[in-house]
């Protein structure tokens, strides 16, 4: 909780998780859901599974690395500009073109991290919102390759083993793979003997230092890493999308992916997939009752900063502590 | 008049507005260590305040004194009863505090003043061209020029030649000692916070015949105004003067000329201060 670590977006231990009792629970559902509800609300998950993945990528950075990164809409944006370019310009399968996003965005990641991981705090921070601006431009004027601001459409989503995506319900359970997927691999990192470096470092990187530990590569993997799922959420909501726009790079959306990780809980990877959940919800359903969804989030997001820091997963975990 | 002369004048015209607006940035991170993502919403909060002064009172000059007021209190109101209390945790907690504020603010705005792209007239007087350096030039923006050197003269010599100027400095370099010396700065603070969101208000005005007044311009212009903090250096008003002419200039002769290369300079130059000068060019080191 906050008050006990009141310098870092801290992380917990998962063995005193009440909340892990419900994980299957909450699986069963996520199975159960096309089956039991209509289609537009199986392209919201859809679309909630896919942010969650962004938001999980970036509590890997931010939760756990204690790296606040205002730029990682521009590794999302990468996957999928990667996805839509090569398979609507160069004709290739959109599965080849996620497969490329990934690769290119983790590779972006490890170029702009090995330069951002030199400054800390507010540093890091503006300066991975320097590099996601400067790609943003790049999406912007670099028309003959993306579109410009109107950005490339027109692609059609892609047959698997002989289920075509065009079925909502099938392209729900690509999405409910991959942010199992991504879930659990993200599980393995953060609990790895890596992982707890990664810890360390955030929470106190002289000492590591002195414990031999290289500090900066420990850093640079997980802002690759990081990158990496990045590009692999961006890549499938092109894929979802048939389409990209620059808005997929933008300011805006760093911001939304990083208010989905304060919202949930850093250092949690489940709390940012909720944040992300409750963040789509909220301006669905306020959206369609109000036109102020926008200052709902904001007042939501003030109050997680002021009085919940540990978001909504620290709020689910005190409770069960309580019941229990 | 010369093609280059008036792109080189419009770029100082937009480094000025820039100034009006990092002045307070930077100031404000200097004495709060806080990065202000509102402070975008100051300056939109400004310009549609001043267009609604100036519909109904039909007096630009009204707007320009009556708007930076309600927002200079907004932005105290936020030190006070939000910022004040984040000040003992992480430096990242108060951007993220102010990044939620600043959808408030839009929403707010969209609300009552909708989402078109409005503008504010120059006042009458100024609505001219007129024989400058050899050809003509728009008289308000030589106007807007001759204003924003004035404020950052004055500025200066508040920040320099003052008692009050003399406590911002104290506190910016040490408010451990500042505090121990019994300088009130808490008060110091909510000052700067709300004089810094008051200048943004007015640059919000003055712009509003240039840049328009829309939902959307709080990014439009933070984002500048961020790089020229951290170019001129964060902290620093000499950094945030300099840096807003040079940022200015930079942005519209690029545009100009290198039109295709002009979005990525900006940001290129930011990029290599961050990494080889993160103090800025004007800043001075401080420990993290």
């Amino acid at each position: 909780m906050s008050a006990s670590s009141p310098t870092t977006w801290a992380g917990r231990a998962r063995s005193a998780d009440p909340v892990a009792y419900l994980q299957y629970p909450a699986l069963a559902v996520l199975l159960a859901w096309p089956f039991l509800f209509s289609t537009y609300n199986t392209g919201l998950l859809t679309e909630i599974l896919i942010f969650a993945i962004a938001a999980m990528s970036l509590d890997l950075l931010m939760g756990y690395g204690g790296l606040v990164s205002f730029g990682q809409a521009a590794f999302f944006g990468l996957g999928a500009y990667t996805t839509v370019i090569l398979s609507v310009s160069f004709g290739m399968s959109p599965w080849t073109g996620w497969a490329a996003g990934v690769v290119v965005s983790a590779a972006a990641a490890a170029v702009i991290g090995f330069l951002c991981i030199r400054l800390k705090g507010v540093g890091f921070f503006m300066l991975t919102l320097a590099f996601a601006q400067l790609l943003f431009s790049a999406a912007l004027k670099w028309r003959s390759l993306t579109g410009g601001s109107d950005g490339i459409g027109g692609m059609q989503r892609p047959a698997l083993a002989g289920f075509r995506l065009d079925d909502p319900a099938t392209m729900y359970f690509v999405a409910l793979g991959a942010f199992l997927l991504s879930l659990v691999l993200l599980r393995l990192v953060v609990g790895s003997q890596y992982g707890h470096a990664l810890v360390g470092i955030r929470d106190n990187e002289v000492r590591m230092r002195a414990l031999g530990y290289r500090a900066n590569a420990v850093k640079l993997i997980a802002f690759t890493v990081s990158g990496l799922f990045a590009g692999f959420s961006g890549g499938l909501y092109a894929i979802f999308n048939g389409f990209v726009s620059p808005d997929a790079m933008a300011f805006g959306l760093s911001g939304t992916i990083l208010l989905m990780v304060v919202l949930g809980g850093a250092g949690s990877l489940v709390g940012p997939a909720i944040g992300a959940a409750v963040f789509l919800l909220v301006k669905q359903i306020a959206s369609s009752y109000t036109e102020h969804w926008l200052s709902i989030v904001g007042i939501i997001f003030v109050a997680c900063v002021m009085f919940f820091r540990s978001g909504i997963y620290g709020l689910l975990l005190r409770l069960g502590r309580r019941g229990s | 008049m010369d093609l280059f002369l008036s792109q080189a004048l419009n770029g100082l015209v937009y480094g000025i507005l820039l100034f009006l607006l990092a002045a307070g940035l930077s100031m404000i991170f200097g004495l709060l260590g806080v990065v202000n993502l509102a402070h975008g919403s100051f300056f939109m909060l400004g310009a549609f305040i001043g267009l609604s002064v100036m519909q109904i009172t039909g007096s630009f000059w009204l707007a320009m004194l009556l708007a930076p007021i309600p927002v200079g209190l907004v932005a105290a109101a936020i030190e006070m009863f939000f910022l004040r209390r984040l000040y003992r945790r992480d430096r990242l907690d108060q951007v993220l505090l102010t990044f939620g504020f600043s959808f408030i603010f839009t929403d707010l705005v969209e609300t009552v003043w909708g989402r078109d792209v409005l503008a504010i007239d120059e006042p009458p007087s100024l609505q001219n061209s007129i024989e400058f350096l050899g050809g003509f030039y728009p008289s308000y923006r030589l106007a807007l020029l001759g204003f924003g050197l004035l404020v950052a003269f004055v500025l200066w010599r508040i920040v320099e030649h003052t008692r009050a100027g003399a406590m911002v400095r104290a506190g910016v370099d040490d408010p451990a000692s500042a505090m121990g010396i019994g300088l009130n700065v808490p008060l110091l603070l909510t000052s700067t916070f709300a004089l810094g969101g008051a200048l943004a208000g007015l640059a919000g005005v003055v712009a509003g015949p240039i840049l328009g007044v829309y939902s959307g311009l709080d990014i439009e212009v933070l984002i500048p105004a961020f790089i020229v903090v951290v170019v001129g250096g964060l902290g620093s008003l000499k950094g945030a003067f300099f840096g807003s002419l040079l940022i200015g200039m930079t942005d519209t002769l690029g545009r100009a000329y290198l039109p295709d290369m002009a979005m990525f300079l900006t940001y290129l130059m930011l990029i290599a201060v961050l990494l080889f000068r993160p103090a800025g060019l004007f800043g001075i080191a401080q420990p993290q």
